[in-house]
């Protein structure tokens, strides 16, 4: 089932600048996995070295954040949109 | 790689890190890509620091907006709205470091996006100093960027 997902600026160079992508999937995790497994580039920009996705990296299914829902094992629908959604920190 | 300011935009980043020293400021830069890779900015979005709700995105670890920031993605997304609205897009980052040199920190690595600008100011005694931009390269690592600076507005 393909599930459309907004990719980022900043990842776009990973995906050839699509802005979006069809990506095959019935739960968020099977989408990253579909996204990660065709643009490998992407991976440790989206997952840490312990292999979960990184603090700051966001996934929103449609208006709703997935911390909000079943993390990664929410379920998707095809009518549905994936957003990949930076938060931005720092200091020193 | 580039980044293209002007003089007023330069301003409005190191009035903000004034307003808000001694606690960190931030904001979103708006504005272009350039096919060669480099980038225009076009406007600057500033964002209040919300760094005390971190702990919701597994972030916060006990230091306060001293020496902190945080964007929440809801704010990006915001940003991200008004970017679009002038036919922009979310080019960049910028942030205040209070009494501290303008060098990106082990921290601001570990949470950077790649091809954003990072820009950072530092305020000495309230009053801004250094500014100097970054971009991360793809072993996540902090590479200098030149910052051209315009006179036109």
């Amino acid at each position: 089932m393909a599930v459309k997902v907004l990719i980022p600026a900043p990842l776009r160079r990973y995906t050839s600048n699509q802005e979006s992508l069809e990506l095959e999937g019935g739960s968020v995790g099977e989408i990253l996995d579909d996204l990660t497994g065709r643009y490998g580039e992407l991976k440790k920009h989206l997952y840490g070295e312990d292999g979960k996705l990184r603090n700051f990296v966001n996934i929103y299914v449609n208006d709703e954040d997935i911390r909000h829902l079943q993390q990664q094992g929410t379920v998707v629908q095809p009518t549905d949109v994936i957003s990949i959604v930076p938060s931005i920190a720092g200091g020193f | 790689m580039a980044l293209t300011v002007n003089e007023a935009q330069l301003g409005a980043i190191r009035a903000h890190g004034e307003r808000t020293y001694p606690r960190e400021c931030c904001g979103l830069l708006l504005g272009r890509f350039e096919p060669d890779g480099a980038k225009t900015l076009h406007a600057v979005y500033p964002v209040e620091n919300t760094w005390e709700g971190a702990g919701e995105f597994g972030l916060g670890d006990g230091e306060g907006k001293e020496r902190r920031f945080l964007i929440t993605p809801e704010d990006y997304r915001a940003g991200e709205r008004s970017a679009r609205a002038q036919g922009l897009e979310v080019i960049g980052t910028y942030h205040s470091h209070p009494d501290h040199p303008a060098r990106p920190s082990e921290f601001d690595r570990g949470n950077a996006w790649p091809v954003y600008s990072y820009l950072i100011v530092s305020v000495q005694n309230g009053q801004a100093a250094d500014l100097t931009s970054w971009t991360l390269d793809d072993e996540r690592q902090f590479q200098f960027e030149t910052v051209h600076q315009t006179t036109e507005v």
